[in-house]
């Protein structure tokens, strides 16, 4: 290649919100439905009479979102319908944000191998998803459970310049998501829409720009982006082809990405303001409300693990899982050391999760167990071989931990070599009941063992007491 | 669909109008792309009269979506009945005590006028528009058909205040309507630009309207004010466009009307609503689409709602000086028919009577085949003046 070019790459991803209830319905989310149409109201299947009444909890999810992504919050926010016809939309348009989006100018750093680099975002809007057309057959079925699902769309500026700040941008919104409690994104709850053009290292201008519509897989995604990115150099290289803007589609069997027909691609959505939904204003009291339950930062979360001796691996495991992250914290909470507590749940919780063939994902362990645990072994009450079995039990079937160290007699001052002096004690203090013994007096054992008991304040296994103090007398 | 009363209630028989929905009777709004449409809940306002006792007896024919003059184009109704009003008719027969109706387009303000009956479009956001199958939300009230100005009182402390289900619903959980305030000393003008329009029949009735009020002690004045056919203009737009959208849902796949062939989803939209849709709601869905269109959205929707609020402001302005406007409700005094080719003209030229309080969401109260007009929440002096005059009558 005669000339070195710059890849130019902006950012649309659609995010599934976790929220317990759909956008403008009391429907539940579409992962609770089980069968087709299961979570519909007359609302979210387009029914005359019903009017969108805004879920309050998606505005919270939007500007957390908006405060993690460095964003400006918008104090006065509006609601638009985009116009378009397809049987899996039900009103046959969709309600989103043109002109008010909830959150603008955000800027979110980026670390690769070619340094840190700031992202810059356009916006951030809230909007609902539609829902499914189902085939089969001569027929096609409709599907609306994921209809009105909330979502939000974050819009980046064209500032990426490479495929790997994209899936790194990719990861740390999920990361930060999934902490925030914002969204699970799981497989297809994070769509993009990828815009890329090419050009000359150092020019100003930009290339032609191509977008690629609806991907989920990060994987896919950077396939998407190196095939097309070396189909916009090939065509300006050795003029192969002239490019034009237009919307593609990826082929994740062919690697290749494909143009659509235009007829998907350059529609007027008609928007305007829907009038059945007063404009949102976020007062101050609200936006404080909202900042107060933020959990922090992933970049800052990270230099905080960091600081107290949590290794990068073990990091990145609580960044990437908020389950965690929220169950370290409230045990470090409960007076508990951060780096013990993360290697507590990230090697012994999980090997013992892996054993049962499950995942961390799975853990359902409390703080407030967790904690006793690591107390009795810290406090030097039991040790940490013990506090282990405990935590097995724990993990597998739930019990409680204190009474199921006393059952299992794994309290340290119970095991054998405590009672080993306590035996020693007994036998030294009562010469009487042992010179009985030793001349027949089977009954004698009865008062030796009666002794221990006393002394153990009954706490310790009895068959393992009664076991060593027999052994020691028959010497 | 039932066109008079069929229950007997003490409390009191409704009829209410086929563009509000009550629970498993088939509602269409006149229109065949609703075709056996049975709603699942009914709509607040008739909710919240059941629960004090009242009956809704039936349904009355509206024409397709409110669109038209009076209800003249109904899919439902039989052509050989005279089908203007239903349910003005049923009042004013005394068949029902009282009726529900969507006020969007002036239809139920210009049957009322043509009945002599009254109907009181009230302010936006107090009654609930839940369970109305909407076309224009920004301007649309469910209001009351009634016999007098007490009659409307009546219904309306009922259906009126807050309704968590409506998301413009105004945060008061209720009302009060009076129809006993001093009129002595109010002020009422009648605009002279608006009162030309109007053939001279109904200027003779503005005047005697006029007269009676007077009589009571209340100061009439005419007046020069020029902002009725702007606020027309503004609304015919935003109106179309709202409806555009709004009616957009009905496309054969979910409910209503399909049509019997069809090759592909494309033929199936097409084919439905073009069976679907009368003459009119299909140049209401043009001039909508047109208006929300990328070369058009400034100079057409944009523009509208910035008229939207200069008429508001001036109308404030005025309404600090006058409590009320009185003006014609339609330019004539009874209905004549006419080819549906010719409606959406018709109804562009009629609205300019009853737009102004669609657009700005102010209340407007029909009575003795004249309307009045008030600011914001006015409702309560809007019915005393009339209440004063239909003392008179009586």
């Amino acid at each position: 290649m005669n000339m070195n070019y710059e890849i130019v790459i902006g950012l649309e991803t659609h995010v599934e919100l976790s929220t317990e209830s759909k956008i403008f319905c009391s429907c539940g989310g579409h992962s609770a439905a089980n069968e087709p149409n299961d979570c519909v109201c007359p609302a979210c299947s387009g029914m005359p009479g019903m009017l969108p009444v805004m879920n309050k909890r998606v505005v919270e999810l939007a500007v957390t979102a908006g405060l993690m992504l460095n964003c400006e919050i918008s104090r006065y926010t509006t609601f638009d319908k985009k116009n378009y016809y397809y049987p899996d939309l039900p009103c046959a348009y969709q309600i989103t944000q043109l002109n008010h989006p909830i959150c603008t100018n955000g800027c979110v750093p980026v670390k690769t191998s070619a340094g840190t680099r700031d992202i810059r975002i356009k916006q951030i809007h809230m909007e609902e998803d539609a829902g499914k057309l189902v085939h089969g057959g001569n027929s096609s079925f409709v599907d609306f459970n994921r209809t009105s699902v909330p979502l939000i769309e974050i819009v980046t500026q064209p500032d990426f310049r490479s495929a790997e700040e994209v899936v790194v941008y990719l990861n740390k919104l999920k990361s930060m998501f999934r902490s925030g409690g914002i969204s699970e994104c799981e497989e297809g709850a994070m769509r993009c829409d990828v815009n890329i053009s090419v050009r000359p290292e150092g020019s100003e201008e930009f290339g032609v720009r191509t977008e690629i519509k609806n991907m989920s897989s990060f994987e896919a995604i950077e396939r998407a982006i190196k095939y097309e990115a070396q189909r916009h150099m090939d065509a300006l290289e050795y003029e192969t082809e002239s490019l034009v803007q237009e919307t593609r589609r990826f082929d994740d069997v062919s690697g290749k990405t494909f143009a659509m027909r235009n007829k998907e691609t350059e529609a007027d959505y008609r928007y305007f303001p829907d009038a059945n939904l007063m404009p949102i204003v976020i007062d101050d009291e609200w936006l404080e409300e909202i900042k107060a339950k933020k959990p922090a930062a992933v970049d800052e979360k990270a230099e905080e693990y960091a600081a107290v001796g949590i290794s990068d691996k073990e990091i990145a495991m609580l960044l990437s899982n908020h389950k965690l992250m929220a169950l370290l914290d409230d045990t470090v909470a409960l007076g508990c050391n951060p780096k013990d507590t993360a290697s507590w749940i990230l090697t012994d919780c999980a090997g013992i999760l892996r054993k049962d063939g499950k995942t961390l994902n799975e853990l359902e362990v409390t703080a407030q167990t967790l904690s006793t645990i690591i107390k009795m072994v810290d406090s030097g009450d039991i040790n940490r071989n013990a506090g282990k079995k405990i935590l097995i039990a724990v993990v597998e079937s739930n019990v409680d931990p204190v009474a199921y160290c006393k059952e299992q007699g794994l309290d340290k001052k119970f095991d054998s070599s405590a009672i080993d002096s306590v035996i020693d004690k007994v036998i030294s203090e009562n010469p009487k009941a042992v010179e009985d013994f030793n001349n027949g007096k089977v009954k004698a054992l009865q008062a030796l063992f009666g002794a221990c008991m006393k002394e153990l304040r009954g706490a310790g296994d009895p068959a393992v007491i009664k076991e060593l103090l027999e052994k020691k007398m028959s010497k | 669909m039932k066109y008079y009363a069929t229950k007997i209630c003490e409390v009191g028989t409704i009829a209410v109008d086929d563009t509000i929905l009550v629970k498993d009777a088939l509602a269409a709004a006149g229109s065949r792309i609703l075709e056996g449409f049975k709603p699942l809940f009914s709509a607040e306002a008739v909710t919240r009269l059941e629960e004090k006792g009242y009956a809704v007896s039936g349904k009355a024919h509206t024409g397709e979506f409110g669109l038209d003059l009076v209800g003249e184009f109904s899919y439902y109704a039989p052509q050989t009945e005279k089908l203007e009003g239903a349910a003005a008719t049923l009042v004013k027969n005394g068949d029902v005590k009282a009726a529900l109706g969507v006020d969007m387009n002036g239809s139920t303000r210009r049957s009322a006028a043509f009945a002599g009956i009254d109907f009181l479009k009230p302010t936006y956001g107090t009654v609930s528009r839940y369970g109305v199958i909407s076309c224009a939300a920004s301007g649309e009230q469910v209001g009351v058909y009634a016999p007098n100005a007490e009659g409307v009182k009546e219904i309306m402390s009922i259906i009126a205040g807050h309704d968590d289900k409506d998301g413009t619903s105004l945060p008061e959980k209720e009302y009060n309507y009076s129809t006993d305030v001093d009129v002595a000393g109010k002020k009422v003008c009648v605009v002279k630009e608006l009162l030309e329009k109007a053939d001279d029949a109904t200027k003779a009735n503005v005047q005697k309207y006029a007269e009676a009020l007077k009589a009571n002690g209340v100061d009439v004045e005419e007046i020069s004010w020029d902002y009725f056919d702007l606020a027309n203009t503004a609304w015919q737009i935003l109106m179309c466009a709202e409806t555009c959208n709004n009616v957009s849902r009905y496309d054969g796949v979910k409910f209503g009307h399909r049509a019997e062939q069809y090759r592909n989803i494309d033929e199936l939209y097409v084919k439905s609503r073009t069976e679907g849709f009368n003459f009119l709601t299909k140049a209401v869905i043009l001039y909508g689409s047109d208006a929300l269109s990328k070369n058009r959205y400034k100079d057409c929707y944009d523009k509208s709602l910035r008229v939207r609020r200069a008429v508001a402001d001036a109308t404030k302005e005025l309404l600090e000086k006058y409590d009320a406007i009185l003006a014609p409700a339609c330019s004539k005094t009874e209905f004549t028919a006419y080819d549906i080719k010719d409606a959406f003209t018709k109804v562009f030229e009629e609205s300019v009577f009853t737009a102004l309080p669609n657009l700005i969401g102010t209340p407007a109260l029909v009575s003795g085949g004249v309307q009045l007009m008030g600011k914001h929440f006015s409702e309560s002096v809007l019915l005393s003046l009339a209440k004063s005059v239909e003392r008179k009558g009586e």
